[in-house]
């Protein structure tokens, strides 16, 4: 339960995108695994599109992703010490949607260090 | 301009790639559904050129009910997070560089 620090990335294994594709495509029988690594490239290139020209993406079951604004500030570069002039920027929000959120909190023994 | 719908990827994959509108549709679910069981499986996911799918353990905190403002704990849970990658980040800075605030 308490702190475990370091275990954390060690305990969570991960899902990287080519694994990601395997995946998906054992899971259908039309496509061939080449066509569906070209449909999650092209999915993930609409939804980085949409982002990047200021617009929202809503998957329903799976979540809303957004911008959110960041106001100008005095930030400091770390290695000199300078500070530097950090204009207004735009960064991409993710809001789990409520069949994400219960699934992934529907175990009754969470793993992992609280934080 | 309306918000990006598991729809309009359909669309994508029909009209860039040929898929049929059934293969289309099936597509975009198992691609959402193979993230949304990964990480229930407590497997994170790592896109590369887009963002990290993250799972954080919260402890129970006290919270309150906002309209009658009794306090109320708010129960130990996993929750996902979000972080996009260095890529998606400045495409996103990129454009809002070129916009009037």
């Amino acid at each position: 339960m308490e702190d475990n620090g370091t275990n954390d990335n060690l305990r969570n294994s991960v899902l990287t995108k080519s694994e990601l594709i395997e995946r998906v495509a054992q899971k259908q029988s039309q496509l061939s695994q080449k066509d569906v690594e070209l449909a999650v490239k092209t999915m993930l290139e609409e939804m980085s599109q949409a982002l990047a020209t200021g617009g929202r993406i809503e998957i329903r079951g799976f979540g809303s992703f957004s911008l959110h604004y960041r106001a100008p500030r005095l930030g400091r570069n770390p290695k000199t010490g300078e500070s530097v002039d950090l204009t207004g920027k735009y960064v991409p929000h993710f809001k789990p949607g409520k069949e994400l959120r219960d699934r992934v909190n529907s175990e009754e023994e969470s793993e992992g260090p609280m934080v | 301009m309306g918000a990006l719908t598991k729809a309009d990827l359909a669309e994508k994959l029909f009209e860039e790639l040929g898929l049929n509108k059934r293969e289309a549709k099936e597509m975009v679910e198992l691609f959402f559904e193979e993230i949304r069981s990964s990480l229930e499986s407590n497997e994170h996911v790592k896109l590369s050129g887009f963002g990290n799918f993250d799972l954080r353990n919260k402890r129970e905190r006290p919270g309150r009910n906002p309209k009658t403002g009794e306090e109320i704990p708010i129960s130990a849970r996993r929750v996902v997070t979000f972080r996009p990658g260095q890529k998606l980040k400045q495409r996103v800075e990129a454009y809002a560089g070129t916009k009037q605030q």
